[in-house]
């Protein structure tokens, strides 16, 4: 494989594409196609058929088109309309509104802001092209980005690159990940491995399964650089076993990829070889922390342990390894394309370029977004969000799902970057948002997750395992009207010693839905408590005798 | 420096090629340490002592139990001293306000997780977790007790467990795997659910792994692993070999 054998697939697939009138692109990732968007995808093929149009349209599956509210959604090229909420028996109206006015009951311009604010640059291929078709991917640069790593630059050049580009880790703690490669690059060892974290685990949150599969190539590519960067041969992609369309598009893109070339051994005629494997989680909230994620891989109890040493000194069976989230990945090739100064060009001082978000909750548009660093929560919220459903009153949103605060309307026009929301006692996390309205109960809420985390700890060390529990137990009471004035005191003590002395960052972080929940809304923890009321009117107060 | 091979393997034992001896401070007491020594084992051989419950000499750290945290000048987080090694000139604090009452918590914690009644325990006044409140200073519980309950299986002929008693060390699970080579014990179960179990969760008594060495027994620091026909406080443990698991590991795995 020569570059030039490269840009003619992607120019050939490009003027094969160009070559039908119109091209007809239906969301095929997990969200729509629950909503049956499969079927409608066969229906527009069957109608093509019947009307024998198959050299003049052009039915696509595509990834993500990001309004999952609206799913199915159906994309019309190159007129830019795009149709939300389509059934099978809407296919022949789409047929015969091309080339005319559009089909006025499936437009979905009324949702022009939610796609206005947003910039792209992971997810500038979703919904664009097919993820099972790497020839796609090509024809939109892909692999390009690894050709010029691999020719023109040199390991420390590509690790120069991402450093300047002020590239932080997206899987949640937001570490530089310049330094991070920097450090496994400088660990001597023969044997070297790379791991893209997939093991998405937030309620609520769902971009990295949307990434792997609407442009599963992107992130292999992201994979294969930060391979050359650190001088790794093999890479591991760890994704839970519940995203089976996520395992299944990058178990072909890794088979096509290597088919083609531009993974496995030798590429682009190269000394450089880089394998790739998919392993499945087997359902553990506590494997997306580094240490577990590898005892996972390893085939040991994902249990984590504590560090140092680092991933980059003893990682995957002693050697070093380089673990990074799908998106951190995902965000590799642009910057080797264009360079890391362009990156760091977008966002704000500390964190550069863009986050994905998937917006979930009490909001108008629930869907996956991408927007620069620095966005305000009232634009997530009000414009690309369209604002709370039945215009009902904004009362918190959610960042950084279990692990994550709750940040009330005081904040909304904080800038969304990593420091502002740890000031505010809330983190970045994997980009999960979950909006609330005032209809729900914030006692109820950290209720839940500290459940979450509760059901979720490995097991391992004391404050976690049993501080959580007891934490539930109070909340639990709590909400059930047996709650004591002297509650408050404990939750805020346990949550203390649960945070500062737990082993990993489960423990670490699984009090802060409590913690800010308390900062921000003690009058409604006093209403349960004081006047056995539940504010929201989502808790069944039923006070016993012993609380009195 | 290289050496040839013949040579080379003498000069990678640890006696020949000595490593870097640095020095630190201990609740400001000086103290010069092996650069791959942990913070507790050159406090304990400086007669400084930390309390721990699932470290024992001669068995892998686990940094599971948490009581071991020391706080180290300079940083905000507390490291388990158990699996921390020292930099020169760090100053450690093992007996801070806030680091006495953190593992008083979490000991108070690990009372109120299962049946810890000690009168009626068959290792009562021979109990590690009960050393513990002494020297803690834990003299009662301020959170609920959870009181999860458990099956006892006493299916082995000569031994018992009471999961009622565990406090989750892994300390058999440790000893068994790593100085008898039998892995019997092993976790199953996540969160507060977790329990130590025998082979595949089988009786202890039909497991084909379990060689009946005992050492399982004479390492749980409590009464959850007990020989059978002992009454209450009757089981003492008889540790006497432990010095020599640190032996029986051998050099590289320490």
């Amino acid at each position: 494989m020569t570059i030039e054998e490269l840009q003619d697939i992607g120019k050939i697939e490009k003027e094969k594409q160009e070559g039908f009138k119109y091209r007809i692109h239906v969301c095929v990732a997990a969200g729509c196609l629950s909503s049956q968007s499969g079927l409608v995808k066969e229906a527009l093929e069957k109608e093509v058929a019947r009307r024998g149009l198959e050299s003049w349209a052009l039915v696509k599956g595509v990834g993500c088109l990001g309004l999952c509210t609206a799913g199915p959604m159906v994309a019309i090229e190159p007129d830019g309309l795009l149709y939300q909420g389509v059934s099978v028996s809407d296919a022949s109206d789409i047929l015969e509104a091309l080339g005319g006015p559009p089909v006025n009951r499936l437009d979905c311009s009324a949702h022009l802001p939610f796609f206005a604010r947003q910039k792209k640059i992971v997810l500038e291929n979703c919904g664009r092209i097919d993820p099972e078709s790497i020839e796609d991917y090509v024809a939109e640069g892909g692999y390009g980005g690894l050709y010029s790593a691999l020719r023109t630059m040199t390991p420390a050049g590509v690790i120069e690159q991402i450093t300047k580009s002020g590239l932080r880790g997206r899987g949640g703690a937001g570490f530089p990940t310049g330094l991070k490669w920097t450090a496994v690059s400088k660990t001597k060892s023969n044997v070297k491995f790379v791991i893209c974290n997939a093991d998405e685990g937030d309620p609520g949150a769902f971009m990295d399964r949307s990434v792997l599969e609407s442009d599963p190539h992107r992130v292999l590519e992201g994979m294969a650089i930060a391979g050359l960067a650190v001088g790794a041969n093999y890479g591991f992609v760890y994704v839970r076993a519940e995203y089976p369309l996520a395992v299944k598009r990058i178990r072909t893109a890794i088979a096509r990829a290597e088919r083609l070339g531009v993974l496995g051994r030798n590429i682009f005629n190269t000394t450089f070889s880089f394998d790739v494997t998919v392993r499945l989680g087997a359902g553990a909230f506590v494997c997306g922390e580094e240490t577990a994620l590898i005892a996972s891989i390893e085939g040991r109890r994902g249990s984590p342990r504590p560090r140092p040493p680092f991933p980059s000194e003893l990682g995957l069976w002693g050697y070093p390894t380089l673990i990074n989230n799908v998106e951190t990945f995902a965000n590799v090739p642009p910057i080797i394309r264009k360079g890391g100064a362009w990156f760091a060009s977008i966002g704000t001082e500390k964190s550069k370029g863009t986050k994905v978000f998937a917006l979930a909750g009490r909001v108008n548009n629930t869907g996956l977004i991408e927007a620069p660093m620095g966005t305000t929560l009232r634009e997530i919220v009000f414009d690309v969000g369209g604002g709370i459903i039945g215009d009902r009153k904004f009362k918190a949103i959610l960042t950084g799902g279990p692990s994550g605060g709750c940040i009330p309307d005081q904040f909304l026009d904080m800038s969304m970057d990593y420091e502002s929301l740890a000031q505010v006692g809330a983190i970045m996390g994997s980009g999960g948002l979950i909006v609330m309205d005032d209809s729900s109960c914030m006692v109820d809420v950290a209720k839940f997750f500290i459940e979450f985390c509760m059901s979720e700890s490995c097991g391992k060390c004391v404050p976690c395992r049993v501080g959580t529990v007891q934490i539930y137990n109070l909340l639990k009471r709590i909400t059930e009207g047996g709650g004591k004035p002297s509650d408050i005191q404990l939750l805020e003590e346990l949550c203390d010693l649960v945070k500062n002395t737990s082993l990993c960052g489960l423990g670490q972080t699984a009090p802060n839905p409590v913690l800010s929940t308390m900062r921000y809304f003690m009058d409604e923890y006093k209403a349960h408590i004081e006047d056995k009321v539940c504010p929201a009117g989502t808790c069944h107060m039923n006070p016993t005798e012993e609380s009195q | 420096m290289r050496y040839p091979a013949f040579l080379q393997r003498i000069a990678d034992r640890a006696d020949v090629q000595p490593v870097r001896i640095l020095t630190f401070s201990i609740n400001g007491q000086a103290v010069s340490a092996r650069e791959d020594e942990t913070i507790l084992s050159v406090a304990r051989e400086n007669g400084i002592s930390i309390p721990t419950l699932c470290h024992l000499d001669g068995l892998s750290e686990r940094g599971a139990c948490r009581l071991c945290i020391v706080e180290i000048k300079g940083s905000p987080k507390l490291s388990p001293s158990c699996v921390t090694l020292p930099r020169q000139d760090m100053e450690v604090i093992t007996n801070s306000d806030r680091v006495l009452d953190y593992r008083r918590k979490i000991l108070e914690l690990l009372f109120t997780e299962r049946n810890h009644i000690c009168s009626v325990c068959v290792s009562n006044g021979h109990c590690d977790l009960q050393a513990l409140t002494t020297e803690l200073g834990m003299t009662h519980v301020h959170y609920d007790y959870l009181h999860t309950r458990h099956a006892v299986d006493a299916s082995h002929e000569r031994f018992s467990v009471d999961h009622n008693r565990c406090v989750l060390c892994q300390r058999c699970i440790r000893v068994c795997e790593e100085i008898e080579g039998a892995h019997t014990w092993d976790v199953m179960g996540r969160g507060y659910l977790s329990k130590v179990i025998t082979d595949l969760n089988q009786p202890w008594g039909e497991s084909t792994s379990c060689t009946g060495c005992g050492k399982c027994v004479q390492v749980c620091p409590t009464g959850a692993l007990s020989e059978k026909g002992k009454s209450v406080a009757e089981m003492t443990k008889r540790r006497q070999f432990l010095p020599y698991l640190k032996l029986m590991r051998g050099d590289e795995s320490r």
